[in-house]
């Protein structure tokens, strides 16, 4: 693969990376805490993943085997896309195998297969404040880090216990990192939440609209927010994955037909496809 | 008093490759505190600029970022090199440094350590030391940390045990420092709980 002529390696501009740089090892230095950075128009529209991409195209290298999901699966147009664009523009090499994957852009999953150090794993973020729909003003949730005044982050949730007995917050639930920032996880599932709480990789987050990006070091504690007498649970499901026998990832819940057909299926396409290439037994009890 | 720029020693080779180099390797130093990351370039600067600091200047510096030289590195021929290289400006005052560059750690607490709303404002100060021995000396606690990593600086005492130590109280407040030796650098983010040998033996 050859890089596309007219750009830099990895699109950006080097002035443009070294911005991007310098915040991304702030934000390692002050994890959970959303800095700020000179957001670039991307050749993607805002929503797509322009701040995953941004982060991506600062870190990236020519050594690189690149990975990129949407909501769990590698052939999602979004994901098709973004590895396209860092094949063309950087030359890298691409893979859908999570093990392989040097660097994983996401958007809205953590893969199941455990990361390890030296992979690095790159968050699409929308709205990376998760005080934004309790207080609207930047200043005041500046504030409100600043001065670790979460109670309205509680009561939210309290409020949930209130409506529904129990906190219905299913993605994006809200976390603590080292004990000190309250930080949004990115609309991942709950159920993805434990996987972040003492990574051996480094994570990282790209808010292209919010222009901000935050990060989570290795090996650091991040703790779902839950109550003592109502604690922090993720999803299960009563059913296994219907095409590779999964009881432990997370289920997505496809329609087959207009009668009420469906079926459970892994969201994460490469943990499907490697539990079906070792354990064939799962396709009989989707056959059926 | 600007040297002529045919004599100025050249940046990377490859500034693209070789800037993503230096970057990784610092970003893999500040995401993994206290291991000892090898540096993958080796540029030619005006002494008594290291190795270490020049390729971090050349990777992160640019007229955004106002840098500071300790007296004892600031020279013609390195203010040369960088407003060639960098184009960055130098500044006088300590705490207006983005960047600082200096072989001690006792004015540690003059640069400017952020503030509580925007404790990205901080400065990175990259201290030059002449070697680094892992396994030993500081135990270092902390994000990015399993349990507990040792680093030695050798020659320094427990001040910088001290100055690390009052700068991790600011949190998250405080500078990041780069240990930068020759070919080698190390990363002491703002985070990390400093604390001497011996309280680690007792544990």
């Amino acid at each position: 693969m050859t890089e596309a002529g007219g750009y830099n390696f990895a699109y950006l501009d080097e002035q443009t990376k070294r911005m991007i740089r310098r915040a991304i090892l702030k934000a390692v230095a002050v994890p959970g805490y959303q800095v700020p950075f000179a957001g670039r128009e991307m050749p993607l529209p805002y929503g797509w993943g322009t701040g995953g991409i941004q982060v991506t195209a600062a870190v990236i290298s020519g050594q690189d085997v690149l990975k990129v999901i949407d909501q769990g699966a590698d052939d999602t147009t979004n994901a098709v896309s973004i590895r396209r664009f860092f094949a063309r523009t950087a030359g890298v090499a691409t893979t859908t195998r999570t093990a392989e994957a040097t660097l994983i852009q996401t958007r809205h999953r953590i893969p199941e297969h455990p990361l390890g150090e030296g992979q690095i794993l790159v968050y699409q973020v929308p709205i990376p404040e998760p005080l934004r729909w309790m207080e609207p003003r930047e200043t005041e949730t500046r504030k409100m880090h600043a001065l670790s005044e979460y109670g309205a982050m509680h009561v939210k949730l309290y409020e949930d216990i209130v409506h529904f007995g129990r906190i219905a917050t299913s993605y994006d639930y809200p976390v603590r990192v080292n004990g000190h920032y309250i930080m949004s996880p990115s609309p991942i599932p709950k159920f993805d939440n434990p996987k972040m709480d003492r990574m051996p990789a480094l994570q990282l987050f790209g808010a292209g609209r919010e222009k901000r990006i935050y990060a989570v070091p290795p090996y650091t504690r991040v703790e779902s927010l839950d109550f003592e007498d109502h604690p922090f649970e993720v999803q299960r499901w009563d059913e296994a994955c219907a095409l590779c026998g999964a009881t432990d990832s997370f289920l997505d819940e496809v329609v087959t037909d207009d009668r009420g057909g469906r079926m459970f299926v892994c969201s994460d396409t490469d943990h499907c496809q490697d539990r079906r290439a070792g354990a064939p037994a799962g396709k009989e009890e989707a056959a059926q | 008093m600007v040297a002529l720029a045919n004599d100025l020693p050249p940046g990377f080779a490859d500034p693209v490759a070789d800037a993503n180099a230096v970057f990784r390797a610092v970003l893999s130093a500040i995401s993994y505190p206290g291991r000892i990351v090898p540096l993958p370039v080796a540029p030619a600067p005006p002494p008594p600029l290291s190795l270490a600091a020049a390729a971090i200047l050349l990777t992160l510096a640019d007229l955004e970022t106002p840098v500071w030289l300790s007296p004892g590195l600031d020279g013609d021929g390195v203010r040369a090199w960088l407003a060639f290289h960098c184009g960055c400006p130098l500044v006088v005052e300590p705490g207006r440094a983005l960047f600082a560059v200096t072989e001690s750690w006792d004015m540690l607490s003059e640069f400017s350590p952020g503030t509580a709303e925007n404790p990205e404002q901080s400065a990175t100060v990259i201290l030059q030391v002449d070697s680094l021995r892992p396994g030993r000396g500081m135990s270092l606690r902390g994000p990015g940390i399993p349990d507990v990593e040792r680093l030695e600086v050798p020659g320094a005492g427990p001040s910088l045990v001290r100055a690390l130590a009052g700068n991790h109280r600011l949190f998250p407040r405080g500078v990041d420092v780069v240990l930068a030796a020759a070919g080698r650098l190390a990363c002491l983010p703002r985070t990390i709980q400093v604390t001497e040998e011996a309280s680690c033996m007792s544990r």
